[in-house]
């Protein structure tokens, strides 16, 4: 059975059902907590959930002692930027920890940020930083792009032994969808074919999976069958399905919110280079954001982002001459 | 025993000071010998030494159970040691060896026993601050009586994540004790360079934590301090801050050329050598007399050598070791 919810709600709904399930889950980040008759602190108490100063650094450095006490701590920390201020804990210790000591402690948990809030937030509140996570052996990145990948990627994440950095993209905050009932869990590393075709795949993350499904089916009327791959988690990062699809269709087009050379696109375009080269018909088409920081000017913003007309425009040229095949 | 001496306060007894001894004799001489071994090559990567600094680990250390968790910066090997790490298992990591505490990954900024709770030291300068005070929340949440204590330098505290911690833990009420030793150097520039206030104990006072500075090298006198806080934190009360006056004999790293500084005069050093000091207060206090001590350094030296010889003789660890050190399997 499912039920609809935002993917806000859904990713919430697992934090809850986590914290029911296990007592060692804790919850806490700035203006949260900050009653007694907030349903968190209801349930679980003001032990468990906790409001905390705006001190990034502390807040995470907390988590890592913890659960290397043996908790597992959710970290709310609202804006992926607000990471930055605090990047020794989140790159240098919480990842570190593990190899540094031989394999002796393990450092469950999750810092959960939104990114990507390109709707008036201008230069500070929008970037898409997933990339800079993503080569940080140690950490795990995760980055929903449905109600229902949200709440089960929460879980497994909230379980999962390692840090987990868990990138919520804000304009899909209210995207309705279909949310599994009860315990859900989706597994990393497992990409997700969200849409068969056989000309062209596309690959986006977060945001830039819709903008991918949405030409696709601008696509479909001209006869391209678009394959629309969401990784959902970039670290660990499925390669293996992409090549399949790539091998299956000869081309390929990357999307991502991100500027172009801090973008996961531009690491799955290497690997797809390298280890799928023969399978390619046509150079890889990678459609990123602009190398500009995120203006404020509503024309402006949408000018430097990805959109489903650039992303149509890219399969064409992909395709460039070829034939196209009967549908 | 008698406690001929006894200050006001003072509740160090003979049989702990021969045992601090001990631990202090292990750390400055397993030191000198990493210093040797690191000039010899067969230490090859980065050390530093905490010679002159010992009297603060053994006296902080040994009070300490095996639950309450222990943080360190970059300077480590005396807290380790003194948390109970063997000395063998502590040379084989500085020797990259396979049999050391964390299998040759970590190295000498990286000790990390979890068994004794020394749960982990970092090269960052402060970076386990704040960490620290997550094992006191979770042994506050988990209503035992640990504790947590981290040690950093002087240097730490100009860092803004070290005034977060405190804020927190002050605003939160936890079990941690914050032991700095001040040198007076962070890294290779004297505290004056850094800051207007002189003591750490200081920079803390607006946020009310009971706080105190000591001569670190008065090994009774940090024991009191530290026993003091400790019995209070473990009966619910927190956090506490010890500021230890101290001087760093060695470089900040060994090969360090130091001109930034004038070495201390040998005479003086001895008077000021918080091992000597013990000796010779334990021998005033009727506590051992030069046969005792003399046997209490060579079981360190003796201890030393197995533990090069030890360290020598291990094997390299493997590259497969690194697949199970990256990630925990959920």
């Amino acid at each position: 059975m499912a039920h609809e919810l935002p993917y806000i709600a859904a990713i919430i709904e697992a934090i809850q059902l986590e914290m029911e399930r296990d007592e060692s889950v804790l919850y806490f980040g700035q203006n949260m907590a900050t009653t007694e008759n907030e349903p968190f602190v209801e349930a679980f108490g003001k032990d468990r959930v906790r409001v905390t100063p705006i001190s990034e650094t502390a807040e995470i450095g907390i988590a890592v002692g913890a659960a290397l006490a043996g908790y597992r701590p959710v970290v709310e920390l609202y804006m992926a930027e607000f990471m930055l201020v605090a990047m020794d804990q989140v790159i240098n210790e919480a990842p570190r920890f593990r190899g540094m000591s031989g394999g002796q402690v393990k450092v469950p948990i999750v810092l959960k940020a939104g990114y990507g809030f390109t709707a008036g937030w201008a230069g500070q509140h929008t970037g898409t930083l997933n990339a800079l996570f993503m080569g940080v052996p140690g950490l795990k990145v995760v980055v929903p792009s449905t109600a229902a990948d949200a709440k089960g990627l929460m879980a497994t994440a909230i379980r999962d032994d390692n840090p987990v950095v868990y990138l919520h993209n804000y304009l899909l905050t209210l995207d309705h969808g279909d949310v599994p009932d009860g315990e859900y869990l989706v597994p990393f590393g497992e990409a997700s074919v969200r849409r068969e075709g056989s000309d062209v795949t596309i690959v986006g993350t977060g945001w830039t999976v819709d903008r991918a499904l949405a030409a696709a089916d601008r696509l479909a009327g001209e006869g391209i069958e678009a394959e629309v791959i969401d990784p959902r988690t970039i670290a660990p990062l499925d390669t293996q399905t992409i090549l399949e699809s790539v091998d299956k269709t000869g081309h390929l087009v990357l999307v991502d919110q991100a500027t172009r050379h801090a973008s996961v696109s531009t690491v799955i375009a290497g690997e797809v280079a390298e280890f799928g080269f023969g399978s390619l018909k046509a150079p890889i088409v990678q459609v990123t954001g602009l190398d500009a920081t995120i203006p404020y000017s509503e024309p402006l913003e949408a000018y430097v982002l990805p959109d489903d007309d650039k992303v149509v425009a890219a399969v064409q040229s992909v395709l460039g001459t070829a034939p196209v095949t009967a549908a | 025993m008698l406690n001929q001496h006894k200050r006001p306060g003072e509740s160090l007894d003979g049989g702990q000071a021969a045992g601090l001894l001990a631990t202090m004799w292990r750390i400055r001489l397993f030191e000198e010998r990493v210093g040797q071994l690191a000039r010899s090559g067969d230490i090859d990567g980065l050390v530093h030494l905490s010679i002159g600094q010992e009297g603060v680990a053994a006296a902080v250390c040994s009070q300490l159970r095996d639950d309450d968790h222990v943080y360190s910066g970059h300077r480590a090997h005396g807290h380790a040691i003194a948390k109970g790490a063997s000395l063998e298992r502590v040379m084989a990591e500085l020797m990259g060896r396979d049999t050391g505490l964390c299998r040759g990954l970590g190295g000498s900024m990286h000790l990390v026993d979890v068994e004794h709770g020394f749960m982990g030291a970092t090269g960052v300068v402060g970076g386990t601050v704040p960490i620290a005070l997550g094992s006191a929340l979770a042994a506050r949440l988990r209503g035992t009586d640990a504790v947590a204590v981290v040690f950093f330098g002087d240097g730490a505290v100009q860092a803004g994540h070290f005034n977060e911690t405190i804020n927190l833990a002050t605003l939160w009420r936890l079990p941690l004790v914050l032991v700095c030793e001040n040198n007076g150097f962070a890294e290779f520039t004297p505290r004056s360079a850094h800051t207007v206030v002189e003591r750490v104990s200081d920079v803390v006072a607006p946020y009310g934590l009971e706080r105190s500075t000591v001569d670190g090298n008065d090994v009774p006198a940090v024991w009191d301090a530290f026993g003091s806080y400790l019995a209070s934190a473990r009966s619910g009360a927190g956090p506490f801050l010890l500021e230890c006056l101290t001087h760093r004999v060695r470089g900040h790293y060994e090969g360090d050329p130091g001109r930034y500084r004038d070495s201390m005069a040998e005479a003086e050093w001895k008077e000021k050598d918080p091992i000597l000091r013990l000796e010779r207060h334990g021998m005033a206090a009727g506590w051992y007399g030069e046969d005792e001590l003399r046997t209490i350094g060579e079981a360190a030296a003796a201890a030393v050598e197995d533990a090069v010889r030890f360290g020598l003789e291990s094997p390299f660890p493997p590259s497969a070791l690194l697949e199970a050190a990256v990630y925990a399997d959920g």
